[in-house]
């Protein structure tokens, strides 16, 4: 089980940020991904892989200013 | 005729110090913002650090002002055709001639970052496109985690007020906004609720400079 937005999820095979982020649409180049309350660098959404309990605050930033 | 002397640098601070006290002016005199992006965002957060007093801003923005520009960002006629940080930094030193601005007129990327943020205390993301946002966001948070960042996404159309509003993301990343309504036909970007959202932004970045770190 991981925590997404508060929200929780249980994660059905072993998958990497990267992964997650793909199959729930998100924009790679519109977030900006903390993960256990640290900001994860984008090159290491790839190499991360999501374990139970970790907690990630996806910020998806939309056009406007 | 309007009067146009130029008030001495003491005449300003006395009245600064009358409206905020002494204490609290020092530190907001004392205080260093830099501004990524003078648009309806960037412009309004610039106008109300320079009104009261904050005494070193660096201002950041490649673009010029445009007629579509007028519906929500601090400009004149006069400034169509004008480098934003042209036309801001002569703006805000009508204000307040003593203040210290500094202006970079590029387009920020990955690799002058760095360097271009480098001297900021607290860093304002005021970009209108969601990759630059991104980019920005996510480059301060990895090179410069002890910086202050204060970022806005979702201020579109005339929604209610009530649902603009500052979350601190992380020890140091406070996010204005709705986080959701981006420009649409008939739900364009307005001056209103951009003021609103880059009023969040300002007070957030003054509770900064005054030792709040609570939105």
């Amino acid at each position: 089980m991981i925590t997404v937005n508060g929200k929780q999820i249980q994660l059905t095979s072993e998958m990497s940020v990267a992964d997650y982020l793909e199959q729930n649409n998100y924009q790679i180049n519109r977030i900006a991904v903390e993960m256990n309350e640290e900001i994860l660098p984008k090159y290491s959404y790839s190499e991360t892989m999501l374990k139970d309990g970790d907690r990630l605050e996806v910020v998806t930033f939309v056009g406007g200013g | 005729m309007a009067s146009e002397r130029i008030l001495s640098k003491e005449e300003i601070e006395t009245a600064l110090n009358e409206r905020h006290s002494p204490e609290k002016q020092k530190l907001l005199s004392a205080g260093q913002v830099t501004i990524a992006g003078l648009g309806g965002l960037g412009s309004n957060v610039a106008y109300s650090l320079a009104r009261i007093g904050v005494g070193h801003l660096h201002l950041i923005d490649f673009d010029v002002v445009d007629i579509t520009n007028l519906n929500r960002q601090q400009y004149f006629m006069e400034h169509i055709g004008m480098y934003k940080t042209d036309a801001l930094k002569s703006l805000l030193l009508k204000i307040n001639p003593y203040l210290d601005i500094r202006t970079d007129c590029v387009k920020v990327t990955e690799e002058n970052l760095k360097e271009l943020f480098a001297d900021a205390q607290i860093v304002c993301e005021a970009f209108d496109n969601p990759v630059a946002k991104a980019m920005l966001v996510n480059g301060i948070l990895e090179h410069f985690p002890e910086k202050k960042l204060v970022s806005a996404t979702g201020m579109a159309g005339y929604e209610s007020s009530n649902i603009i509003s500052t979350k601190r993301m992380m020890k140091n990343f406070y996010l204005c906004g709705d986080r959701v309504t981006e420009p649409t036909y008939g739900n364009g970007l307005m001056a209103p609720r951009v003021a609103i959202c880059a009023g969040h932004e300002a007070n957030m970045i003054t509770r900064l400079l005054l030792g709040e770190e609570d939105v």
